[in-house]
C-alpha cells in the first residue's frame, strides 16, 4: 500500500547558497522529485528547530535543512552557529526517542545544482521507505479529553 | 435518600473493584508511579494502593481535565463539518475509589461552580456519569485541615458511597446517592449487614487550625494589607499549587489546527503566573507576585463565598505539600486570622 | 550554624548587604528559603542536608532585588549558578555577597577568582539514583527512549514549576508564553508537553549547572532534570564547554568553533 505514497518534504533553505543551487537545478534542466516544498530563509542561523517541530506537527513527513559550506556564510558566522543548534538538537532529538531519519541536513552551494537534485531525490527515497509520519501526528491526539 | 447501612470485607471490596473493571465501568484508583500515588485507570485490583494519605495530584481531571477537546472542524471534500463534543460524545461510565472526603466534596464544588451561571455541559455530562467511593481518613499529616475549612475525615458530602476502614480488614459502609445505591445493588453479594457504627472513633483527629468564615471575614478588609508582599517573597509564581488542587478551575480556551482541520481546546490556566492577567497593551493589573498570592487567597476565601456561596478550599494540603517554596496554605491562613484585625 | 549566624549578623548590621537569602525552618521536617533583613533574626538561618533548593533563583527576582544588596548562603551549586549568571551578564559579583559554608567555616566569596576557585574544587556529584537512571537511558533503543520520555510527560501539565525553580530561566517573557506566532501548543497533550520539554532543553543547553531544581520542584515526579543533564552532556562532549566554571565564559549555544565537527550534515 505505501507503493502510492507520495511523501510531503518541506525544506527549509538558505537564501545565499541553497535556494541559488536549487535555481540553478532548474535553469540546467536536472529533473528531480516535485515532493519538495522549499522556504526560503536569509540564512541557516535564521532557521530555528521549532520550525522544523512545527512542519512535522502540520503534517510533513520528511525536512530538509540546507544552506552555505562552513566559511561560505553571507554573514560570515550563521551557518556555524546553526551547525553547533543542529548538532544538539539532533541528540536531543533522539535523546527523548524522536526519528530523526526524518530530517537531513545538507551543505549545497550555488553552484551545486546537482547535489540539490541528488538530495531531495535520496531524501524522497528514503522517507518512502519509512511512509508517512505518524509519529509527531499522533502526539497532538494523545492526552487529550 | 435513605442511607444504608452494610459492612465489606477488604477482599469481598477487591472482588467488588473487579467486578466494576469487568463490568466494563472505567474504574480511577489510586496507585503508585514514580514514588508517589495517583488517580490512575485500573485494570488489575491488586494495582490499587490503600495505605497514602493524599495522592499527588487530585480527582478533578474525572470532570475538568487538563486538555479537553470542545469542538472540532474538518474540511472534508469542500465541506466544512463542525462537531460539538459536548453534544455529540458519549462520556463513559466511570468509578472513582479511594478518594477522601475532602476530595469528594471538591468535586461537589466543581460541579456547583460550573453550573452557577451557563451550565457547563462537559463538568456536567462527566459529573452525571461519575460515581465516588471515597474513603474516610484513619490518618492524616501535618498540611491536612479538613476540619478548619468545613469538612472533616469522615464527611459523606459529594460521595456517593462512603467506606470507613473499622479495622480488621473490614470497612463501614455508607450508601449516600442513588448511584451510589445502583452501583451497591449490582454488587450488593459482597456487603454485610450492619447496625449503624458510630465511625468517629475511628477516624483521624484533626483540630481546627483557624475557622474559615473568619478567614473571609477578615480578608473583606486585607486587600492593601502589607501580609501579601511578605508571605509571597519566596514564591516562585509557577503553577503548581493550583494545578493539584481539587478546586482551582481556571482555563484557557485555545484553538489549534490549519484550515483544514483543527480542535478547540480547554486548557488549565493559572492565576500564579504573569501571562494569566497581561493584557495586550502590555499593562498587568496584577504586576507582581503577591498581586498573584492575593487573588488565589481571595479568590478561595473571599471571592467564591461572596458570590457562589463556596469555599474554594477542602483543606487536603496538596498546595502545601507539593509547593518548591513551601508556602504552606495552612499557616498563612492562620496568620491571617492572628495578624488581620477583624 | 554558629559561624553562620555570626556572619550573617556582622554583615546586617556593619550595612554591607540588606538582607541575608538563605534557609530557614520551613513546614514540618522542611527548610524554606528565608530572606532576613534584621540583624536579631540571623539565628533563624539554617544550614544542613536538606538545603537544596537553589536559592540563586530569587537573585533577579524583582521584589527580592528592592530589598537591597543581598548576601546569599550558597551551596557548590549555587555557586556555579551564580558563575553562569555574571556569564550571561544577570549578576555582577560586586553586587553580592557570597556565603559558603564548610565545616562549620563561613567564607565571603566576593570576587570572579574567588567563586571560581570555589567552584573548581566542588565538581557536583550526583546522588546514586540520577546516574542510575542516566545510564538506564543511556542503555535505551530510541524506541524505549520514545516510551520512556512519553510516558513520563503524559503527566506534565505545565504549571511550569520547573521553569519558575530553575535560576537560569529568567527570561521575562518566556518563549512559550508568546502567542505569534504560538511556538509551543499551550495544552498539556503529548505534542505540547514535548516541545515544552525539548525548548527547556535545548534553551539550556551548556547552561544547566545540574542543580536538580526542575525535578524537585515537579509536582508530578518527573525526572526533567535528566533533559538539561543531557543537554549539557552533548554541549561538553561535543564542544567541550562546562557551564559555571568561569565568570568570563562565552555562552557554548551562542558562539561557535570553525573546528566544531559532525557527521551528518551532508
Amino acid at each position: 500500500m505505501e507503493n502510492n505514497f507520495e511523501p510531503k518534504i518541506v525544506a527549509f533553505v538558505c537564501n545565499w547558497c541553497t535556494y541559488a543551487g536549487a535555481d540553478l537545478t532548474g535553469t540546467s534542466r536536472i529533473k528531480y522529485a516535485t515532493n519538495v516544498r522549499i522556504i526560503r530563509f536569509p540564512c541557516t542561523g535564521r532557521i530555528d528547530y521549532n520550525l522544523l517541530l512545527k512542519a512535522f506537527a502540520q503534517g510533513a513527513d520528511g525536512v530538509i535543512v540546507s544552506g552555505c559550506h562552513p566559511n561560505d556564510c553571507h554573514y560570515t558566522s550563521g551557518n556555524f552557529h546553526a551547525r553547533r543548534r543542529w548538532i544538539v538538537f539532533k541528540q536531543m532529538m533522539e535523546y527523548m526517542g524522536i526519528d530523526m531519519r526524518r530530517v537531513k541536513f545538507s551543505w549545497v552551494s550555488a553552484a551545486e545544482g546537482a547535489k540539490w537534485a541528488d538530495i531531495v531525490n535520496t531524501t524522497v527515497n528514503e522517507i518512502r521507505e519509512l511512509g508517512p509520519s505518524q509519529e509527531y501526528l499522533e502526539m497532538s491526539r494523545q492526552g487529550v479529553a | 435518600m435513605s442511607m444504608q447501612q452494610r459492612v465489606i470485607q477488604h477482599e469481598n471490596l477487591l472482588k467488588f473493584l473487579g467486578e466494576i473493571i469487568s463490568s466494563g465501568k472505567q474504574l480511577y484508583a489510586p496507585q503508585k508511579k514514580a514514588e508517589k500515588t495517583y488517580f490512575l485507570p485500573a485494570s488489575d485490583v491488586h494495582s490499587i494502593v490503600f495505605d497514602y494519605i493524599q495522592t499527588a495530584e487530585s480527582p478533578k481531571e474525572l470532570l475538568f481535565p487538563k486538555t479537553e477537546r470542545m469542538l472540532s472542524y474538518e474540511q472534508v471534500d469542500g465541506k466544512l463539518k463542525m462537531i460539538d463534543h459536548a453534544e455529540g460524545e458519549i462520556f463513559p461510565e466511570r468509578v472513582l475509589f479511594g478518594s477522601h472526603p475532602c476530595d469528594a466534596v471538591a468535586l461537589k464544588t466543581l460541579t456547583d461552580f460550573f453550573r452557577h451561571d451557563v451550565p457547563d455541559a462537559f463538568t456536567q455530562k462527566r459529573q452525571d456519569s461519575l460515581t465516588v467511593i471515597s474513603v474516610s481518613c484513619i490518618k492524616a499529616d501535618d498540611n491536612c485541615f479538613c476540619t478548619s475549612v468545613g469538612t472533616s475525615p469522615g464527611d459523606t458530602e459529594g460521595s456517593d458511597i462512603l467506606l470507613t476502614p473499622i479495622g480488621n480488614a473490614k470497612y463501614y459502609v455508607e450508601v449516600m446517592t442513588e448511584k451510589g445505591q445502583s452501583l451497591f445493588a449490582a454488587h450488593e453479594k459482597y456487603f454485610e449487614n450492619s447496625d449503624i457504627i458510630s465511625k468517629d472513633k475511628y477516624l483521624t483527629k484533626m483540630s481546627e487550625v483557624f475557622s474559615s468564615s473568619e478567614v473571609t471575614a477578615r480578608l473583606s478588609k486585607a486587600f492593601d494589607h502589607p501580609i501579601w508582599s511578605d508571605a509571597s517573597l519566596r514564591c516562585l509564581g509557577c503553577g503548581a499549587c493550583a494545578y493539584v488542587c481539587p478546586v482551582c478551575s481556571c482555563f484557557d480556551i485555545q484553538d489549534e489546527g490549519t484550515d483544514k482541520k483543527g480542535d478547540r481546546l480547554r486548557c488549565w490556566d493559572s492565576c500564579g503566573f504573569s501571562l494569566f492577567t497581561l493584557h495586550t497593551s502590555g499593562h498587568n493589573p496584577r504586576k507582581n507576585q503577591s498581586d498573584r498570592w492575593r487573588q488565589r487567597v481571595m479568590h478561595k476565601f473571599s471571592y467564591m463565598p461572596e458570590r457562589y456561596e463556596l469555599l474554594g478550599c477542602v483543606g487536603c494540603g496538596r498546595c502545601s505539600r507539593a509547593c518548591p517554596a513551601d508556602m504552606n496554605i495552612k499557616e498563612q491562613l492562620k496568620e491571617i486570622t492572628e495578624k488581620i484585625e477583624g | 550554624m554558629q559561624a553562620l549566624h555570626q556572619k550573617a549578623k556582622e554583615l546586617l548590621e556593619s550595612g554591607k548587604v540588606q538582607v541575608i537569602i538563605g534557609y530557614g525552618d520551613g513546614s514540618g521536617d522542611r527548610v524554606r528559603p528565608v530572606f532576613i533583613s534584621k540583624a536579631e533574626s540571623a539565628s533563624d538561618l539554617i544550614w544542613d542536608d536538606r538545603c537544596r533548593q537553589n536559592l540563586a533563583v530569587y537573585l533577579n527576582k524583582p521584589e527580592i532585588k528592592k530589598l537591597g544588596v543581598p548576601a546569599i548562603v550558597a551551596t557548590p551549586v549555587v555557586v556555579k549558578t551564580i558563575i553562569q549568571l555574571i556569564s550571561e551578564n544577570q549578576l555582577k559579583s560586586s553586587n553580592i555577597v557570597v556565603l559558603v559554608v564548610d565545616n562549620d567555616v563561613v567564607s565571603e566569596l566576593t570576587d570572579n577568582a574567588s567563586l571560581e576557585a570555589y567552584s573548581a574544587g566542588h565538581p557536583v556529584v550526583f546522588p546514586p539514583f540520577v546516574v542510575k537512571e542516566i545510564k538506564d537511558i543511556a542503555e535505551m533503543s530510541i524506541q524505549q527512549r520514545n516510551k520512556y520520555w512519553q510516558d513520563e510527560l503524559s503527566r506534565c501539565f505545565k504549571c511550569y514549576a520547573c521553569r519558575a525553580a530553575c535560576p537560569l530561566c529568567y527570561c521575562e517573557r518566556c518563549l512559550t508564553d508568546n502567542n505569534q506566532p504560538q511556538w509551543v501548543c499551550v495544552a498539556s497533550h503529548a505534542q505540547g508537553n514535548f516541545e515544552w520539554h525539548i525548548n527547556r532543553a535545548m534553551h539550556l543547553a551548556g547552561r544547566c549547572v545540574e542543580c536538580g531544581s526542575c525535578t524537585i520542584a515537579c509536582p508530578v515526579g518527573i525526572p526533567i532534570g535528566l533533559l538539561t543533564i543531557e543537554a549539557s552532556r552533548i554541549v561538553k562532549q561535543e564542544f567541550g564547554q562546562e557551564p559555571g566554571l568561569h565568570c568570563d565564559a562565552d555562552s557554548a549555544m551562542s558562539s561557535f568553533k570553525v573546528e566544531d565537527t559532525e557527521t551528518f550534515i551532508k
